[in-house]
């Protein structure tokens, strides 16, 4: 008992005195969930706007497809990305594997298909609103997309959250394309499972609490949009 | 008065429409020429075809069969441009006041300075000035009516169609509402309206479109379809009866 409150105080000394490594880990992990993030969104939002605005045969289909991929296992994510990345994959020639940018990629894959599904679903519930109201006013089916991403920014905003909570909270696909290399790919969540397994709690627990604070910070956000978002009268379906 | 203003609008006529749902004829209008200079109102019961209507001679629903025309040729994106409509439940986008009627001026083509000036104009005809930076889905129902008929008005509409505007609202909020459609009415907007309020119809209506199942039942001057209707369904409607 008594080791686990040193620990703990270790921990708690580790995040207070600002060391480098702990905070190195933290940007690192910080930034290859936002630019992740940001690269699903510029992806999902068009996918899932023009899912919720267009008809054509097969749409359902992909539907069904994107809300499958939401729940696709972070591993198999991983392990599909380490093939194409490898020496040997199509694009192992880009010599991307363990770096930050496979990283980044395997996050993408993961969290664009919930940026483009719940994209689809704000958006086909504010389309079937303003859809009469828009034709009056002359604006076409395209035009509309962007009228229907602005009006619905809260709700995307809350999309964009959710993501980002997957994203940085990942482990599995990011330690396979990652490799967890010191200095290099080692992220928060990767950084907590090694060092856990070579008994430096310390280390791991002033990590799991920053992680916990970010989950908790991005939930809190969430919440408010959520409510805002209701108030505006727009909230998912 | 209303009579000397000119109609700018032309003749919307409508010739032979019909909509069939699931084996039931939901509108068949053989003949209905609207040239006044209106208000025309449309008067029915509920399921009796008005906003089916409506939305048929708006160009929002392509009718199964027949065709509405506008001075003799077929509704076209050109006429369409030249009209607008307010619907039961206004749909007001989710921004400021001045933001939504700002969409509207921007899509014309209006340069800023202008735009400004037109929103000024436009919130002060409807009572809404000092609300210019509130958010519009915040607004009370009459507000929000008010709002959805000014951005309306702001594409400078021939035709004006409403789409029982007021059902939901108190009378005061009603009051304030019939006073922008007349002033528009005077100004030279034909307006085509919904409603089955026939106290509503003798305050506003020029000429009065009776409906029941789909079909137009009288068409005529509002004093004579209200005073002395021919039709035996526009006599039950009015004299408060059940019309199914």
């Amino acid at each position: 008992m008594q080791g686990f409150a040193s620990e703990f105080s270790s921990a708690i000394a580790l995040i207070l005195n600002g060391d480098a490594e702990l905070w190195a880990i933290v940007l690192l992990s910080l930034k290859v969930s936002i630019f992740a993030v940001l690269i699903s969104a510029v992806i999902g939002m068009p996918v899932g706007a023009a899912l919720a605005v267009a008809r054509f045969p097969g749409r359902r289909m992909l539907i069904v497809l994107m809300n499958a991929l939401m729940g696709f296992p972070p591993v198999v994510v991983g392990l599909l990305v380490y093939l194409m990345l490898s020496r040997s994959g199509p694009l192992g020639v880009l010599e991307l594997l363990y770096t930050p940018t496979a990283m980044i990629i395997a996050q993408v894959v993961l969290v664009t298909p919930i940026v483009a599904a719940l994209t689809r679903q704000v958006i086909e519930m504010l389309a079937e609103e303003y859809s009469e109201q828009l034709r009056s006013l002359g604006v076409s089916r395209l035009a509309s997309v962007p009228v229907l991403l602005w009006d619905a920014r809260l709700a995307l905003v809350t999309a964009l959250l959710a993501g980002f909570g997957r994203a940085i909270a990942e482990v599995g696909a990011v330690i396979i394309v990652g490799g967890n290399i010191n200095h290099v790919t080692r992220v928060m969540t990767t950084t907590i499972a090694l060092e856990t397994s070579k008994g430096n709690l310390a280390l791991a627990l002033a990590l799991g609490a920053i992680l916990i604070g970010i989950a908790v910070a991005v939930n809190a956000m969430v919440s408010t949009l959520s409510l805002r978002a209701e108030r505006e009268g727009l909230r998912h379906a | 008065m209303r009579d000397l203003v000119p109609d700018r609008a032309g003749c919307l006529s409508v010739d032979g429409v019909g909509i069939t749902r699931k084996g039931k004829a939901l509108l068949d209008v053989s003949r209905l020429s609207l040239d006044g200079p209106g208000p025309t109102l449309i008067l029915g019961p509920n399921g009796a075809g008005k906003s089916l209507l409506l939305r048929c001679l708006h160009g929002l629903i392509v009718p199964d069969q027949g065709q509405v025309r506008q001075d003799g040729a077929i509704l076209n994106a050109e006429h369409k441009a030249r009209q607008a409509m307010v619907f039961q439940q206004p749909v007001l986008l989710r921004r400021s006041v001045a933001a939504n009627l700002d969409f509207v001026l921007k899509r014309q083509g209006l340069p800023r300075a202008t735009r400004k000036i037109r929103i000024e104009e436009l919130l002060a005809e409807g009572g809404l000035d000092g609300k210019t930076r509130q958010s519009a889905r915040s607004l009370s129902g009459g507000e929000a009516q008010r709002l959805a008929i000014l951005r309306a008005l702001a594409l400078e509409p021939e035709t004006l169609f409403l789409d029982e505007p007021t059902s939901a609202l108190d009378p005061s909020a009603t009051q304030m509402i019939e006073r922008m459609i007349l002033r528009a009415s005077t100004r030279g907007v034909r307006i085509v309206m919904v409603t089955h309020d026939i106290g509503q119809a003798r305050r506003l209506a020029a000429d009065i479109v009776m409906m029941q199942g789909g079909h137009v039942v009288e068409h005529g001057a509002a004093k004579q379809v209200l005073d002395a209707p021919e039709s035996d369904a526009a006599r039950r409607y009015l004299a408060g009866g059940l019309v199914t």
